[in-house]
């Protein structure tokens, strides 16, 4: 099984980790990989967790990627806006997500690209980001590591807090890990600076630097644990059947 | 008590330079044939506050934005709104960008006669520096923290769209999800609601249908009956999402003459038969995720 396993595989099995030991709290993966790590870090390191089908119900079991007969869910709370807020604002929540930009202090930025006022690229807006990061431990995935994504001096919209503002959120701001297409980092360097847990196969050191914006440490070079057979099996049979996950790095 | 009104009737209530509310979130449940008349009408100057859709896109596409208080634009499935997206990139709307829990407890704020409520949320964010007339308060216990005074968000008006009504202004949301329809209509000195059905009030179900029922009569203002009124967005569980529609609408933005020659400018029922009529809006099956 473990012989072609693929980018998007070694990305869901790294970002899974990020809710070990997390408790029973919301786990909220937004998009493919988040989504479906979040599924597999509930089927195996932290079963407490607590997921949403996607919309307004918690689920007993992970909800699996693509078109399923969502009445034989087994519906087991309510997860209306309103509550997600409420769930949220009290720290019982850890999401993954993946914005346009980020900067050495871990702010981040969904809303708008150039000048604020005369946007170049208008984007969403900062939807829950300011209160997430304020309320609750955040994880990023980034499928397009580069200088565009990981950008020098700070974001051009500050949509989620980062560690240069720390002290404002009574201790709950964290970000808990960062994967991406390249590798694994944390935030937990010196001064809370970005740092390089494990590369992905065929990635180098000079990638992670030549495409990230501002300083990485390089804690470690080691390449990044393969998902094992039972986390394959998980994705590939449980969670993603259909291989939804393989159109991220276009697999 | 009769607060039965037709399209018309609600424009004649509105005048330029109001703060309107629009219920709904995103691509759901938005009270779009009240829109369209907005959009079809003189009103301009508005100060739209929303949690944003093509609700947002279409006023903005016909110039009625004056400023847009909002925590995000989307389509849901379509992430970015385009029309939305061309205002800002042209400068045409003046915004005020919040969370969407500050947007929450502004409306919170304004149904409960506040000033404000406080928050951590904002700090450390750039939301506070782009509008700085959201102010920091000190807690005036030991703890002397310093939190954000969310403003109340006073409207003139909120427009919603729901899923029954009598013609008293019982409402039922029947949806799984009322989002925050409630804190509108609270927010709001005057409340109009568009129904898919306008039934007697026997017909709304008794104690069972009345679990249904987010928010009291007395603030609702006028009913308009308009069956597959949140068309392109979804009314759970009466239709899903008109993706196709929407991806048209999305499209549309080079070329939007054509757009508003196909389904602008048309009486509620002449919009629903530009569209494939109401069967096949009905017919729509809702999203999964």
């Amino acid at each position: 099984m473990s012989n072609s396993i693929s980018l998007a595989e070694i990305c869901i099995s790294a970002a899974s980790k990020a809710w070990k030991g997390d408790g029973e709290i919301l786990a909220t993966g937004i998009g493919l990989i988040p989504r479906i790590a979040a599924g597999l870090a509930k089927l195996t390191l932290n079963p407490d967790l607590m997921m949403t089908d996607g919309e307004t119900y918690l689920i007993a079991e992970p909800a699996p990627m693509g078109k399923r007969d969502a009445s034989s869910d087994q519906v087991e709370g309510y997860m209306s806006y309103s509550r997600v807020f409420e769930n949220l604002w009290g720290g019982k929540r850890h999401a993954m997500v993946t914005p346009t930009q980020v900067d050495s202090f871990g702010q981040t930025n969904i809303s708008a690209i150039g000048d604020y006022n005369s946007p170049k690229v208008q984007l969403l807006g900062v939807r829950g980001f300011p209160g997430n990061s304020i309320h609750h431990k955040n994880s990023i995935f980034i499928p397009n590591h580069s200088q565009k994504t990981f950008v020098q001096g700070e974001v051009d919209m500050v949509s989620s807090m980062g560690y240069k503002n720390q002290e404002l959120s009574n201790g709950n701001f964290e970000i808990k890990l960062v994967v991406t297409n390249l590798g694994v980092f944390d935030f937990n360097g010196a001064n809370n600076k970005l740092q390089l847990i494990s590369l992905h196969p065929g990635v180098s050191v000079d990638d992670v630097i030549s495409n990230t914006g501002f300083d990485v440490i390089i804690k470690s070079e080691e390449v990044t644990t393969m998902p094992s057979d039972q986390e394959l099996a998980l994705i590939r049979e449980v969670l993603d059947p259909q291989g939804i996950r393989n159109s991220i790095f276009g697999e | 008590m009769d607060k039965v009104l037709r399209h018309q009737d609600v424009l004649d209530q509105l005048t330029s330079n109001m703060t309107i509310g629009v219920g709904g979130w995103g691509a759901r449940r938005k009270p779009m044939s009240l829109i369209r008349a907005i959009c079809q009408s003189d009103l301009k100057d508005l100060t739209v506050v929303s949690y944003g859709g093509p609700d947002v896109g279409l006023l903005c596409a016909h110039k009625k934005v004056k400023k847009l208080i909002f925590g995000f634009v989307s389509l849901d499935l379509i992430p970015l709104e385009v029309h939305f997206r061309q205002a800002r990139q042209n400068q045409e709307i003046e915004v005020m960008e919040l969370d969407e829990g500050m947007l929450q407890w502004g409306l919170r704020a304004a149904a409960m006669n506040l000033p404000f409520l406080p928050t951590r949320i904002g700090l450390g964010t750039d939301v506070l520096k782009h509008s700085p007339e959201l102010k920091l308060v000190t807690s005036p216990y030991s703890d002397a923290e310093r939190l954000v005074a969310m403003p109340a968000l006073n409207l003139d008006v909120a427009l919603l769209h729901v899923n029954k009504s009598d013609e008293k202004g019982n409402t039922q949301i029947i949806g799984p999800d009322p989002f925050f329809d409630d804190l509108f209509a609270r927010a709001a000195t005057k409340t109009f609601v568009s129904s898919e059905e306008v039934v007697s009030t026997q017909e709304l179900g008794g104690k069972e249908g009345a679990i249904y029922n987010r928010f009291e009569r007395s603030l609702v203002t006028g009913v308009v009956h308009s069956p597959c009124g949140a068309h392109p967005t979804s009314c759970a569980p009466n239709y899903g999402f008109d993706m196709s529609h929407l991806k048209e609408y999305s499209d549309s933005a080079k070329s939007f003459d054509d757009y508003i020659l196909k389904y602008m400018n048309k009486t509620h029922e002449e919009y629903l038969d530009s569209v494939g009529g109401s069967e096949a809006i009905e017919n729509i099956p809702l999203p999964q995720f």
